[in-house]
């Protein structure tokens, strides 16, 4: 029952999430804090931190995790293969019918009209984000955090790893 | 021995390829396609465009394919493996080690402190999206597709899955004449 939980809730997110490993992380967390409530908002947020601070894709990194941590290894294997499988068959098996459509109209605007629900997930992603900080951390340390790694990020294009290692030793000095 | 060269040439893709799978593609080409001359550049462009048109993290969609093409199932094996496991290994290990001791104090600040930062990256992704969105269907079309998702789905509690579902089937079966209007805008 957890197996066919956790496959559903990382094979629905993969088998419609146009746009890459990115677009997957809110219709993933859609499943794994709203539908299922298996991680808390803060424990998705942790995730995703390592998550974007180590290489390789992301929607399978967390998918291990996740898998893991409800379920142990099986659970891993489970939530893996739901996010690599599908998609992977579905190349395998249809490349030549997807060969021939490869620059349909059709076929690029499946895409191009996902991005705006993709994105207004992302934002509501990022509003509770900013939330739960504010209720956990409280604003001083949320503005803080929040306009250093603005700055890293946006104008000097640090590496997500430094900023996350960078906010890391803020919280164990100031946050306690 | 086509199994373990590109069990190695995708284990280097995984462990540089950082930024999510988007950002791996030139590391992949790099491999596939210079060092080891699996593919052409053509090619290589053939099967960018192919993951593309299907949904899922195309990290996982190019080593998968290219394994099948060059070693059969086992080079697909080999090649998603080699991608995926040793992160997924490490990810594991350390948000074990952090979830154990979540009661020190300093530990469980260090967790707080790092919810600031994904909510700067999620507002990254955020732009990003809506960007090429706009760039894409225009501002006013954008916007208002999201304003009608966002209400269906935090709002009514649609599933996300129904809704872009519907999206998806609208956009592949919806016919495409009228393209000469759409072009003035």
């Amino acid at each position: 029952m957890i197996y066919w939980e956790l496959f559903l809730a990382f094979f629905i997110p993969n088998i419609i999430g146009y746009g890459g490993g990115p677009a997957i992380i809110p219709l993933v967390e859609a499943e794994v804090v709203g539908r299922y409530g298996w991680m808390t908002s803060q424990e998705f947020a942790e995730t995703l931190a390592l998550g974007n601070a180590l290489p390789s894709p992301i929607a399978t990194k967390m998918a291990g995790y996740v898998g893991y941590d409800i379920a142990g290894i099986g659970g891993a294997l489970v939530a893996v293969s739901a996010t690599v499988i599908p998609s992977l068959l579905l190349m395998l098996g249809a490349l030549g019918l997807l060969y021939r459509h490869r620059d349909s109209p059709r076929v690029k605007r499946m895409s191009q009209w996902v991005r705006p629900v993709i994105a207004i997930m992302m934002a509501w992603l990022t509003l509770g984000f900013l939330l739960e900080s504010l209720n956990t951390s409280g604003a001083i340390h949320t503005l803080i955090i929040g306009i250093a790694a603005a700055i890293a990020l946006l104008r000097f294009n640090m590496h997500p790893a430094f900023v996350v290692m960078g906010a890391l030793a803020y919280g164990a000095l100031f946050i306690s | 021995m086509k199994q373990s060269a590109l069990f190695w040439a995708f284990l280097r893709v995984g462990l540089l390829g950082f930024g999510g799978g988007p950002a791996m593609i030139p590391l992949v080409r790099a491999e596939v396609v210079t060092r080891h001359k699996w593919l052409t550049d053509e090619e290589f462009a053939d099967v960018l465009a192919i993951g593309n048109t299907l949904p899922g993290p195309i990290a996982t969609k190019m080593p998968g394919y290219i394994g099948y093409r060059v070693g059969g199932i086992s080079g697909c094996i080999a090649a998603v493996i080699a991608v995926i496991v040793p992160m997924i290994v490490a990810m594991i290990v350390m948000l074990g080690i952090f979830s154990r001791y979540r009661d020190v104090a300093w530990i469980r600040g260090m967790g707080q402190a790092v919810i600031p930062v994904v909510m700067i990256m999620m507002g990254q992704l955020t732009w990003d999206f809506f960007d090429k969105s706009q760039a894409a269907l225009g501002w006013l079309a954008s916007a208002l597709m999201a304003v009608i998702a966002g209400g269906l789905i935090y709002w009514l509690g649609v599933h996300p899955g129904w809704v872009i579902s519907a999206i998806l089937l609208t956009a592949l079966l919806r016919p495409t004449a009228k393209k000469r209007v759409e072009g003035s805008a």
